[in-house]
């Protein structure tokens, strides 16, 4: 459930950003008042645990899918929430970068989804609240399973949120909410399970380090501080980033209109009807709309029903044509350089 | 023949997960001027890069094709190997490919017409979605084969991203390897011993994480050590020195204001406009 950079507009992805990037400066001042230099490589080589345990796989009894451990709970559960942001923050920062997960403009996003919510509302609000004080291979168990279904769930309907507001998929709400939760829901009952199971083995063999991180000392208060930070931020970037949103009719304020626009709900019902009509439409006027006729009048009418109005047939034979030629243009200098670099080798 | 069990191919797949990782790293090592330049200059343009492509109309085609002109001359500068990295981008599509292709199916009013095929905008949009996904995701490739991890993130510390953050990823990025061939070798053992049995059950997979994890823990406290007896201060050594200085200037008032450029004017549109006037 990565965000990808084509999918999200540069007011959101800002945004977001400064979001994470305050949330990484606060966990990293946190993390270093703390002091435990035994931190450090913990954090670094639990990171590099979590990218090993994903390529171990277990069948799903039943569906052919198969399932692995997912990072930002038991990250949280070990290491208390600031580390475990940063630790999660550098995974999906290693994976934007090597595998092209996301991208470097939607990183912001998936920090945000992927490490905000389990590591600063999943873990405090669900996995201290029932294993606090009274640790049990039974609670653990329930909070570990428990904390990480929510923290996807609200992981999942962050990302729906984000390409909502970013206005370039033409998903509605409702749609895309029925059909993100489900589908996090299932993954998150896995996800929780092999958390759970995970966290109760290490429990059995080395029951201090799950103790530890469960005590009431550790992570206290922190999120009343995260949320007064966050609102910080929030509103700061909202200030900031409002003259580029209202320099830019398609950024933010454009995306919020035609989400709140009720047409685009209504839409989908009647897709057939639509369709039908539109190529009803289409094989009427044919022989008006050609290109190579361009008479004034059905220029006019083309123009008068566009939603966009800058596009006209003439434009857009422009537009393939310059089209092509820059591609090639772009591709003859590629290959200048190389030819280039291949001589001075 | 028999078709390899499950756990071969799994296996084959851990291997060439490593070798992806190691052979982005060798990219960077090359030589060239490109690869000289400070890490910050290539964050930096590469960051507006990635800006100037997302921030378009939805419905914008052509004049996004010019941008290619950046990853290409990145790729032919840097000596990359354009079908390695072509190949990379088309495997990690799945997301922006599944959300995009809605568009078409919900986005049907009628954008504009070739001959008498009519283009509805989500189809026009779905290309556009295509375009973006395929430039922003060739950028941060080319970045990272030109600069190499450690550098990148030296670039970053310079940019004043937070101390403990820059070495959570210096360490993620040492240990990946180290635990990726221990979690490799897990699995061999594991279905060298199992023969066609292909799936791993839930407690044996459970048990093999667990115990991963402990190991992971117990190195995690061997590297403590060995960081104090070595006085470890939070450095870590970069070979390449680097250096904020003419080329890196030259970098980046080369191609930001190249990128505002063809942001604020259609070139393609421009250019087709000045060729198709000679055919009217």
């Amino acid at each position: 459930m990565h965000m990808a950079d084509a999918l999200i507009s540069p007011a959101v992805g800002g945004t977001m950003w400064a979001a994470t990037a305050g949330l990484i400066a606060y966990s990293s001042r946190k993390v270093k008042q703390e002091l435990d230099d035994r931190k450090v490589p913990l954090m670094g080589v639990l990171g590099a645990f979590i990218f090993a345990a994903q390529m171990i796989n277990f069948t799903i009894p039943g569906t052919g899918s198969s399932g692995h451990l997912g990072g930002g709970m038991i990250l949280a559960i070990l290491l208390g929430p600031h580390a475990a942001f940063l630790t999660m923050a550098s995974i999906l920062t290693v994976q934007a970068l090597f595998f092209a997960d996301g991208g470097l403009l939607a990183l912001g996003c998936n920090i945000f989804n992927l490490g905000f919510f389990p590591c600063f509302v999943a873990y405090p609000l669900i996995f201290k609240r029932l294993v606090e004080g009274r640790d049990g291979q039974g609670r653990i168990f329930a909070g570990s399973l428990a904390a990480a279904i929510v923290g996807l769930q609200l992981g999942a309907f962050g990302v729906v949120l984000e390409t909502l507001f970013s206005g370039v998929s033409e998903l509605p709400f409702g749609t895309f909410v029925l059909m993100m939760q489900p589908i996090h829901l299932a993954i998150g009952i896995v996800e929780g399970l092999v958390t759970a199971a995970v966290v109760g083995f290490v429990w059995k063999a080395r029951p201090e380090l799950v103790t530890a991180a469960a005590s009431p000392a550790a992570g206290r208060g922190s999120l009343r501080t995260v949320l007064v930070a966050l609102g910080i931020v929030a509103v700061l970037t909202g200030g900031a980033l409002s003259w580029f949103a209202s320099a830019n009719p398609d950024g933010l304020e454009w995306a919020m209109f035609k989400t709140s626009g009720s047409e685009a709900l209504a839409r989908p019902e009647k897709g057939v009807h639509a369709s039908l009509e539109k190529i009803q439409e289409k094989t009427a006027f044919m022989p008006d709309y050609g290109l190579k006729t361009e008479g004034g009048d059905a220029q006019a009418e083309t123009e008068a029903h566009s939603p966009w109005p800058a596009v006209s047939p003439g434009t857009s034979l422009a537009g393939l044509v310059g089209g092509i030629l820059t591609l090639l243009l772009a591709g003859l200098i590629g290959f200048g350089l190389k030819r280039r670099a291949n001589h001075t080798k | 023949m028999t078709p390899p069990p499950g756990g071969a191919r799994r296996m084959f797949k851990i291997d060439q997960n490593l070798f992806d990782i190691g052979r982005m790293d060798t990219l960077a090592t090359g030589g060239t001027p490109l690869h000289r330049l400070d890490p910050r200059a290539k964050l930096i343009t590469t960051l507006a890069f990635i800006v100037a492509v997302v921030s378009f109309d939805k419905y914008t085609l052509s004049a996004l094709i010019p941008f290619f002109v950046f990853p290409l001359v990145m790729i032919a500068g840097g000596g990359l190997p354009f079908a390695y990295l072509l190949r990379k981008v088309l495997v990690v599509a799945p997301f922006a490919l599944f959300v995009g292709a809605f568009n078409p199916l919900l986005d049907r009013e009628i954008l504009f017409r070739l001959g008498g095929l009519g283009i509805s905008g989500g189809w026009v949009s779905y290309l556009s979605i295509l375009i973006r996904f395929g430039l922003t995701v060739t950028a941060a490739l080319t970045l990272i084969a030109l600069t190499g991890f450690n550098t990148v993130c030296l670039g970053l510390e310079k940019l004043a991203v937070p101390r403990p953050f820059v070495i959570q990823l210096l360490f993620l990025y040492r240990y990946i390897f180290v635990l990726t061939d221990e979690a490799a070798r897990l699995v061999r053992a594991r279905s060298l011993r199992v023969f066609e049995a292909s799936g791993l059950g839930f407690k044996p997979f459970v048990s093999m994480v667990g115990h991963l994890l402990l190991r992971t823990l117990d190195r995690a406290q061997r590297v403590h050590l060995a960081m104090r007896c070595r006085g470890f201060e939070g450095q870590m050594p970069v070979l390449r020195p680097t250096h904020f200085g003419l080329p890196e200037v030259r970098h980046i008032a080369l191609w930001v204001p190249l990128f505002v450029l063809m942001r604020v004017y259609n070139l393609p549109i421009k250019l087709g406009l000045w060729i198709t006037g000679f055919f009217a």
